[in-house]
């Protein structure tokens, strides 16, 4: 036995915002389906993909996400007829946001699946947790030092 | 009875919320009659060695501002922090970093190179300042710069905030008669944690301007726009950032026919300044083609530094990548 133990490989942390309607059900499928993919991903269900305030992406990338999905209904199949478009826009600007405070545009993800798409689901995650393990840890400010903790302390309200 | 005492201190700031103070005209007689001033450096002679003697508690209001930019910058703003009652959070600097939290886009080293080697200083050697010099009579030393600018709550614990780049006059003598009622026990201070001197919707709110249905097909700079006088500049496709700006300015900049700049700060219940004008602005372009989004989306120059203008330090991601490995 030696002292020093091996270092853990970088398993990325990444968050996925999926819509009820559309790609929260093809994640459904996906389970019930009994597909494999890769675990890195939390979900988390928003009523409509439209719902994605970019602070939720943001607070991720601070808090510690090496990566973030978001996810809705294939345009023109929105529930609520075209908010999918304004998650799309938002994810545009967001993009260039990112670029601009060095954040690689891969990390942030834009995927379209329908309910019935449990195997498209599956295999974009898998595709997309390599490609963010390819970029390496974000650690976004863990390098400026003394960074206060007010950011990743702050309670989310239930 | 001795008056209570006053303390004004600037850190990484330009000096406006001085002036502003001062602009309170005839209002700043009332301050003197009901503080006695210790310590304001830019208007008056004291020594930090002077605070420093001080009991705990001993300073009942001191309004700072300014940002986090060195070590001596934290230095006296937990000094004041211990030795004041009211601590007041004053300015965009101290509440968000404004302008001089800009710097936290560039590395320590491209900040430095921007102020001592561009092509408008006269610095054949690239002499860069030092932390700690030897000369013939000994070290001497400057403050260490942090590696990015830091608002003061992120250092400091802070009583109130007062928001503005500069807070307006009138909100800064609405303020100051507050205290002097809360002393007397005439009114009572808002809870801690407050915002104070300023509204408690956005800027739209309080615009003049008329407001119809939000779309946009192509963004444009107000230099080159000829703007109509009463429609919302939003509107106009000119990226003006009141939807997500704290009232309390009376819409000054729309109503003088400039956009919204977004120096009142995030509105109540924003937490991140700038993603909440990404979800205005991304929300009223009108496009449902990826394309056609990016291409009108190239219309917004700078979209970091216009989200972020006044912002950058207190936002979530407070600094780029860059800036944090310095």
């Amino acid at each position: 036995m030696t002292d020093t133990p091996e270092p853990k490989p970088f398993e990325p942390v990444m968050i996925g915002f999926t819509c009820n309607w559309c790609s929260y059900r093809a994640a459904d499928m996906a389970g019930t389906a009994r597909m494999k993919y890769a675990p890195n991903v939390r979900l988390i269900r928003l009523m409509c993909s439209g719902r994605l305030d970019p602070t939720f992406v943001f607070k991720a990338f601070a808090g510690g996400a090496d990566g973030v999905l978001v996810s809705g209904c294939h345009p023109g199949d929105c529930h609520y007829i075209n908010q999918n478009y304004k998650a799309m826009r938002r994810f545009h600007l967001m993009q260039r946001v990112l670029t601009q405070m060095g954040i690689e545009p891969g990390r942030l993800k834009l995927l379209w699946a329908s309910a019935a798409e449990g195997a498209i689901f599956a295999r974009e995650i898998t595709k997309f947790v390599e490609e963010v393990r390819a970029l390496g840890p974000l650690n976004w400010n863990k390098s400026a030092d003394e960074i206060p903790a007010a950011v990743q302390a702050e309670e989310v309200q239930a | 009875m001795s008056k209570p005492k006053f303390a004004m201190y600037w850190a990484a700031s330009c000096g406006g919320c001085e002036i502003a103070v001062l602009n309170i005209h005839e209002k700043i007689l009332d301050v003197d009659a009901a503080f006695d001033v210790v310590f304001w450096p830019v208007a008056m002679d004291a020594k930090y060695t002077d605070i420093e003697k001080m009991e705990d508690g001993e300073i009942t209001l001191c309004l700072f501002n300014g940002g986090m930019r060195n070590d001596e910058n934290e230095h006296i703003a937990k000094l004041l922090r211990r030795k004041s009652k009211i601590m007041v959070s004053f300015g965009s600097c101290a509440c968000e970093g404004c302008i001089p939290g800009l710097a936290n886009f560039s590395s320590i080293k491209d900040m430095v190179d921007t102020a001592f080697s561009t092509i408008t200083t006269d610095n054949p050697d690239s002499i860069r300042p030092q932390a700690s010099y030897a000369m013939p009579e000994g070290n001497i030393t400057i403050p260490t710069l942090n590696l990015i600018l830091k608002t003061l709550d992120q250092v400091v614990d802070v009583d109130y905030y007062m928001p503005g780049c500069p807070p307006e006059s009138t909100q800064i003598a609405a303020v100051v008669d507050l205290v002097i009622a809360a002393l007397s026990g005439k009114a009572e201070l808002p809870p801690k944690g407050a915002t104070i001197g300023a509204g408690d919707s956005t800027v739209c709110d309080e615009c003049p301007r008329k407001r119809n249905v939000k779309v946009i097909k192509e963004f444009g700079r107000i230099q080159f726009t000829h703007a109509d006088p009463e429609l919302c500049l939003l509107e106009q496709g000119i990226p003006c950032n009141g939807p997500a700006t704290r009232s309390g300015c009376v819409a000054r900049c729309p109503s003088a026919g400039a956009q919204c700049i977004g120096c009142y700060g995030p509105a109540e219940g924003v937490v991140d300044y700038g993603a909440r004008l990404i979800a205005a602005f991304a929300s009223v372009i009108d496009s449902e083609k990826p394309e056609e989004i990016d291409q009108i989306l190239n219309g917004l120059v700078d979209p970091a530094g216009q989200f972020y203008r006044f912002n950058l330090a207190g936002s979530l991601l407070r600094a780029s990548k860059a800036a944090q490995k310095g």
